[in-house]
């Protein structure tokens, strides 16, 4: 068992939808209990979707469970092939469904419906969303992806090179945006798109998928296990390189063009983005050595560590992800940055650390929008899961060289302007600077800001039993320091109090401490 | 799978054949009222056994109200706790202990049940009874089903009310228990008419806090502030209480008819009664006229959600005016309902149930001028050009009551302003 107060991923059917409702003329019939269709409010209220989402539930009750469920489901499946005219039905089981063992797929079979079933088997105790969603995928590309060349074919090389974009999918994080990005990158490229996908696709377009010469995955979480088989039974080869990011945008083109045979001179010239010279620009000198933690799913995690690290200039202190299927990628990053990874789905955790780290910017989930209010530090989303906010009006995506200005603009935007942090560390009596006074320009953010401090030093001291006995100058002259760094400060000094086992901390521990972390 | 049944009675649609529906339905399971009870009952923790699917329609469905962290978490069943590989109580206790050692403030915790939990019997009844033989006094662990194939939305409450009956002292002192959760400004007005009234004790469940957990007896008389606590209030009649048949507070001709059972039955002289609620009365009714000539001679038609349908139906036709085409329910306690279905305007139809594809096609016919549906809904509906107030604003605002009569009618008349509004 496992104790969750919040949860990076849904269940595996949760996935499933996701890519039923990105496709077109595809339909799910889930075996569900009533009540498991608060699942379409996901799509109608976060996304702001104007339809349904393509899914008919079976809505079997207490009364049904040991009689007719099977029948219940069967009807479901007929009713929803009569009504919607899909060209195919999806089917399987949500959580408690798979429990009373039904058999979707068999059940579905047995109608003798026109139009091809493709059951998916998503076990609800094992695996989560993102793997419903690429397991969904893989079957359903499987099912339709039409004839195979023979072994050993080789691919020829066309005039026009040809690539599939693999991943976006509906309640993806900014896929909207992210596709017209790589979209344009491969027009400066010359690239013909054959087929996106499952974002807008029919099963009749999946037919063609082989057709194109390689394949972009613009989400390996979703499109990994897709492109491992497209490889096997088309020869398409697939990039590896996700363009969030000046670099990961510049490497991204580099390693499409070669892949298709092209020249990736205009496209690099066609460079258009801000990011480089706004950080090199001075007013960001005081973003240098910033202290981020980063968590979300392993492909934004792993792009952000290095956009905030190289492109930045902030000190990474802490990354991990929820995202286990990816887990290796996400510790070799953590290895490169020299810090410790946190693999983990628990929202409690991922607090713990971030209390502990301290860190100055937090990039994180909506869970670590959360935490980072509460602990009073500065936050920036970059990953599922997706928020009604994640779905802005104004395009705003994370890829390519407008994703680069997009990352500048809300990575920084949280944190206080320059000189802004100085005046406030001189003048600590300015009955105007006082702890709630956040950045000027965010207005009333400046609320969570005194509860902060009351918040982060607990799981500290509750860890350590033995700590040091704060003498009142000392007291005193810590609230001179700014609150943003204050709990950072605390902390510090608790454990060089510790360490060397000073029972109270007098103004001198305070600076010999402050000397000692000075970096 | 519908059939009409016809039944015998008085006035309005209490003769109304009810539509009976079985298929899709598009409303919420019980689990969904932990996301206002745990609000409701401050030091009360809900721990769901559940799976991820539960987790995740809590944080789904509670989406908006991340502001703390809640009262509320899912214990997420695993493949190694169904393989018999770990002993799921042993687990659940691992759990509920690791929970209570983080929440020291909690004093009440409740072992809620889910569709998974049911189907695989696990006992939640023992493993809360051992749980709070373990915790007690400093907290008590009580347990109660809120799964999607026994409760529908508002039936989780119910559920976890009538958990809380059997811990009540028992005490045939006289009092006025009120049943169901109530803002906290709604009880307020009314601990305040009820004293005007000269009646009292008044007594709230469920209480603010678990120790002020009302008793019950023979002197209990109870008056139920939601229409959807069937369960609740038979387990209350069992302990002696006796219920006092009204509409529900909602307008200001229900909060009238429900303070007058409580003023009959404490034989409150009619000049009282009037001396205290006319005021009050008069200002809803003036406040609600404000309202009313945005909604007047409009259709409203309701897909299933709360249990509120009939009595907002009611008050919707006779207060403001306006003309139900469907009044869907999840489920209709006929006795309970009884003096609502009095007074709602014959006219509309009734239904219980759902079969979401066939209501809809009955909705489109109809082309009301207002939907009131839950979120699944409203925004497909809305891309039709159907204008639409989702129903479950209505179980999280304070709609009870006089001074919030407007309020009731001001939600409905908002998306019918807001379309006119817009020119874009």
């Amino acid at each position: 068992m496992q104790l969750a107060v919040w949860t990076y991923e849904g269940p595996p059917h949760i996935g499933a939808m996701r890519v039923a409702d990105s496709m077109v003329g595809l339909h799910y019939v889930l075996h569900a209990p009533q009540g498991d269709t608060y699942a379409d409010l996901l799509f109608t209220m976060i996304q702001r979707s104007g339809r349904r989402p393509p899914v008919t539930y079976s809505t079997f009750q207490a009364r049904d469970l040991g009689g007719d469920t099977a029948e219940l489901f069967m009807a479901a499946a007929r009713d929803a092939y009569e009504r919607f005219r899909p060209q195919a039905l999806l089917v399987g089981a949500s959580c408690t469904a798979e429990l009373i063992q039904d058999d979707p797929g068999g059940l579905a079979r047995t109608l003798g419906l026109p139009i091809p079933v493709v059951a998916v088997e998503l076990p609800a105790y094992q695996k989560k969303e993102n793997w419903g969603a690429a397991e969904t995928f893989y079957q359903v590309v499987r099912a339709f992806a039409g004839a195979l060349p023979p072994p050993g074919t080789r691919r020829e090389r066309r005039a026009v090179p040809r690539c599939n974009i693999l991943g976006p999918t509906s309640l993806g994080f900014r896929n909207r945006d992210d596709l017209r990005e790589v979209r344009h990158l491969l027009d400066l490229l010359g690239i013909e798109v054959n087929l996106v996908a499952p974002l807008g696709a029919s099963p009749a377009d999946l037919a063609r998928i082989g057709d194109a010469d390689f394949n972009v995955v613009l989400y390996p979480e979703i499109a990994n296990p897709v492109a491992a088989w497209l490889k096997r039974a088309f020869g398409q080869e697939a990039t590896r390189t996700v363009p969030i990011g000046v670099g990961a945008t510049r490497d991204f083109i580099r390693e499409v063009a070669a892949l298709a045979g092209v020249d990736p001179g205009p496209a690099l010239r066609a460079e258009d983005t801000r990011l480089p010279w706004y950080s090199r620009s001075v007013d960001s000198t005081y973003l240098t050595g910033k202290r981020v933690f980063v968590f979300g799913d392993a492909t934004h995690a792993v792009a952000a560590a290095r956009v905030a690290s190289k492109e930045l200039g902030f000190r990474v202190v802490g990354i991990g992800t929820y995202s286990r299927e990816l887990a290796r990628e996400v510790r070799d990053c953590a290895a490169r940055h020299g810090v410790e990874s946190l693999i983990a789905d628990d929202y409690l955790e991922v607090e713990a650390r971030i209390a502990e780290l301290q860190p100055e910017l937090v990039l994180g989930t909506q869970m670590e929008r959360h935490v980072a209010k509460r602990l009073g530090i500065p936050c920036a989303v970059i990953s599922a899961p997706v928020h009604v906010q994640d779905f802005p009006a104004r395009t705003s995506p994370q890829m390519g060289f407008e994703g680069a200005n997009v990352l500048f603009d809300t990575w920084v935007h949280p944190l206080m302007m320059g000189l802004e942090e100085h005046l406030l560390a001189m003048f600590r009596d300015d009955f105007e600077f006082h702890d709630g006074a956040a950045p000027s320009h965010l207005g009333h953010a400046a609320k969570a800001a005194p509860m902060a401090e009351a918040v982060a030093p607990a799981p500290v001291a509750a860890a350590a039993p033995a700590a040091a006995v704060w003498a009142p100058e000392a007291e005193a002259e810590l609230r001179k320091i700014p609150f943003f760094v204050r709990g950072k400060a605390r902390r510090n000094t608790e454990r060089f109090a510790l360490e060397r086992g000073i029972a109270t901390i007098t103004v001198e521990t305070l600076y010999d401490a402050k000397a000692h972390f000075a970096r | 799978m519908n059939s009409i049944a016809p039944r015998p009675s008085a006035g309005g649609c209490s003769d109304a054949p009810v539509l009976l529906e079985r298929g899709q339905r598009e409303v919420f399971c019980g689990l969904t009222g932990i996301v206002w009870l745990h609000r409701k009952i401050q030091d009360a923790f809900f721990l769901v056994v559940g799976s991820r699917t539960c987790a995740h329609l809590l944080q789904s469905a509670a989406g908006v109200m991340i502001f703390a962290e809640p009262r509320f978490a899912t214990a997420i069943l695993e493949e190694r706790d169904l393989a018999g590989l770990l002993d799921a109580n042993a687990e659940l206790d691992r759990v509920a202990a690791r929970l209570l050692e983080r929440r020291p403030d909690i004093r009440l915790l409740f072992l809620v049940g889910s569709c998974p939990s049911e189907v695989i019997k696990l006992d939640l009844k023992r493993a809360a009874e051992r749980l709070d033989a373990r915790f007690r006094p400093a907290v008590r662990v009580l347990n109660y089903s809120g799964s999607g194939i026994e409760t529908t939305f508002t039936q989780g409450e119910d559920a976890c009310l009538a958990a809380l009956v059997p811990e009540m002292a028992r005490s045939d002192e006289s009092q006025l228990l009120v049943v169901g959760a109530l803002a906290e400004v709604v009880e307020d007005q009314f601990r305040r008419i009820f004293a005007e009234l000269g009646i009292g004790p008044v007594r709230f469940l469920p209480p603010r806090r678990a120790a002020e957990l009302p008793p019950v007896g023979a002197g209990t008389r109870m008056l139920l502030a939601q229409p959807f606590l069937a369960d609740t209030a038979r387990a209350l009649e069992a302990r002696g209480a006796l219920h006092l048949p009204a509409p529900f507070p909602l307008g200001a001709e229900g909060t009238t008819l429900w303070l007058r059972a409580a003023a009959e039955a404490w034989g409150v002289e009619e000049a009282r009664f009037d001396a205290v609620t006319a005021a009050p009365a008069a200002r809803a009714r003036a406040a609600v006229e404000r309202v009313r000539a945005s909604l007047a001679g409009r259709s409203v038609f309701f897909f299933p959600d709360s249990q509120l349908e009939i009595p907002i139906a009611r008050f919707l036709a006779r207060e403001c005016g306006m003309r139900p085409i469907e009044v869907g329910t999840p489920y209709l306690h006929r006795a309970h309902l009884a003096p609502e279905l009095e007074l709602l305007p014959a006219g509309p139809t009734l239904s219980e149930g759902q079969h979401v594809e066939r209501q809809l096609d009955r909705c489109r016919a109809a082309r009301p001028d207002l939907v009131v549906c839950g979120l699944g809904l409203a925004n497909p509906l809305e891309a039709e050009g159907v204008t639409t107030k989702w129903s479950i604003e209505l179980v999280f605002s304070p709609i009870q009551g006089y001074d919030q009569a407007a309020d009731l009618a001001g939600l409905f008349a908002r998306p019918l302003a807001r379309r006119a509004a817009l020119e874009v």
